[in-house]
């Protein structure tokens, strides 16, 4: 029998008051895929990826977690809600998502950040937690800033402690949101070889990026979304080297 | 050395009963603001609905019109029901309206409307993405609360609960009126007794100094406290 998918994605649409942002975009991983989401800004990219956590509800279409289908109903106003908020819970904590502006609670220290969620989502006893924690802290490489706060580090140690953070949850799938969109030039490097790190470990990763480098190299699927729909997608040689669609030609172009 | 004439244990054990008067009204003035803030910003029309006519009324009516109101108006009230339910079903049902309880629950009512505005403006800063986060890893709606909103939300709320404090304890000054033996009264009694009006309401105003300026530091240290994981721009 075929291993469970760690995550399918069906045929999602969005729309948000009159405006479709997601026009049907289907998506299936399997255990050790990176998948780089790219495409220009207002594509839907990042409304996807929020689609997949919940964070937004879908309008229709259905999200599969390793086998899992979230249950939606309609509430009395037609619109479509989850069925149950514990589900959704539940399935959020094997999502972890890494954000854009890092998004670490600025109240609590690194390692606090990072044991919340496992101690109090995951019940992992508070021991094991923090050992959990150092381990991670040690391998994105800022073990030694785990009594820091947020605001105390760079933007690239931030990120860092974040991709800890989303580790610590031992998730099926990691979601990054572009990562390094809000970092300064020189500290991208450090959290993108985090990533590729990650990506040649086996982890399940889902990534909206503009680093296309990134995308080349480290990624198993690239999906170009244009517009709400999928313009192109397969693997990097095919979609960088050999693009059919006439948009994906457009963006690669050289910009100067 | 001061000479109080004899007034001096009556005068300190007023100012005891203004303190308990101050801090119990601020108990339940930070429950009531927090429960009030909670229901403006659910979403549901019938609570945002019942907290805005809450602070609309409280705030709109002076605090000493209040007072009178809730402790005679009170009263009467209690009185016009114990008739009612005794004549209709023979239940004895009857209380003194406590000169001090009604203090409390007075003043507690007013600055519970003014702390319900400070922690709705504390609750709105909060950062959306810090509140994204906590939802992203599958805290429950009352974890995302307790964990992330409010301790978030009192490191903005802090300088406004240090000012409705100081007003709350200058204003419990008015319980006199509905005759409760604060230091106010005592003092009041003692300078006509007297005719030393300087020498008793002197101290009087010393004391309310004193517990203002004690709290202002106290809240600086506990601001401090609440804003360890914040870095100032220089």
């Amino acid at each position: 029998m075929a291993e469970t998918a760690p995550l399918i994605c069906r045929d999602i649409h969005k729309t948000f008051d009159q405006l479709e942002v997601l026009k049907g975009i289907s998506l299936e991983t399997r255990k050790g895929d990176v998948i780089s989401l790219i495409g220009s800004s207002g594509s839907g990219k990042s409304t996807f990826l929020r689609c997949i956590n919940m964070l937004e509800t879908p309008t229709s279409g259905d999200i599969i977690v390793h086998g899992d289908p979230i249950r939606f109903k309609h509430n009395r106003k037609g619109q479509r809600v989850p069925a149950d908020n514990r589900q959704v819970e539940l399935i959020r904590a094997r999502l972890s998502m890494v954000f854009q502006s890092f998004n670490l609670w600025s109240h609590m220290t690194v390692l606090e950040n990072i044991i919340e969620a496992p101690i109090n989502v995951l019940k992992v006893p508070k021991k094991e937690a923090i050992e959990r924690a150092e381990a991670y802290l040690n391998k994105v490489g800022i073990y030694e800033r785990k009594d820091y706060y947020p605001a105390q580090m760079s933007g690239g140690q931030q990120q860092r402690a974040a991709i800890a953070r989303a580790l610590a949850m031992e998730p099926e799938v990691m979601l990054f949101d572009e990562p390094t969109s809000a970092l300064d030039p020189e500290l991208v490097g450090e959290v993108l070889k985090v990533m590729q790190s990650l990506a040649e470990e086996g982890r399940t990763m889902i990534v909206v990026t503009h680093e296309m480098a990134f995308a080349r190299d480290v990624s198993t699927q690239v999906l170009f979304l244009h517009q709400g729909v999928i313009e192109e997608q397969g693997s990097p040689d095919k979609v960088f080297d050999h693009p059919e669609s006439e948009r994906m030609k457009q963006f690669l172009a050289p910009k100067f | 050395m001061l000479d109080l004439k004899g007034y001096g244990p009556a005068l300190a054990e007023g100012a005891v009963v203004t303190i308990e008067l101050a801090f119990l009204s601020l108990a339940l003035a930070l429950t009531l603001g927090l429960l009030g803030a909670s229901a403006k910003l659910s979403g549901n029309r019938v609570l945002t609905g019942v907290a805005t006519a809450y602070t609309t009324l409280i705030r709109g009516v002076p605090d000493l019109v209040m007072m009178l109101l809730f402790y005679y108006g009170g009263q009467v009230a209690v009185n016009a029901l114990s008739d009612y339910l005794w004549e209709t079903r023979q239940i004895d049902f009857f209380f003194q309206f406590d000169p001090f309880i009604s203090g409390v629950v007075t003043i507690g009512l007013i600055f519970g409307a003014y702390m319900t505005e400070t922690f709705r403006g504390a609750f709105l800063a909060v950062d959306v993405g810090q509140i994204e986060a906590a939802r992203a890893y599958g805290f429950s709606r009352w974890h995302t609360f307790r964990r992330i909103m409010i301790p978030q939300m009192l490191r903005h709320a802090l300088p406004g609960i240090g000012n409705n404090w100081q007003v709350l304890l200058k204003t419990t000054a008015l319980v006199s009126i509905i005759g409760l033996t604060d230091m106010v009264r005592v003092a009041e009694e003692a300078a006509k007794a007297e005719r030393m009006p300087f020498h008793f309401f002197i101290p009087v105003a010393a004391v309310y100094l004193l517990l203002t300026a004690g709290s202002e530091l106290f809240i600086k240290w506990l601001d401090k406290r609440a804003n360890v994981g914040v870095v100032r721009g220089n």
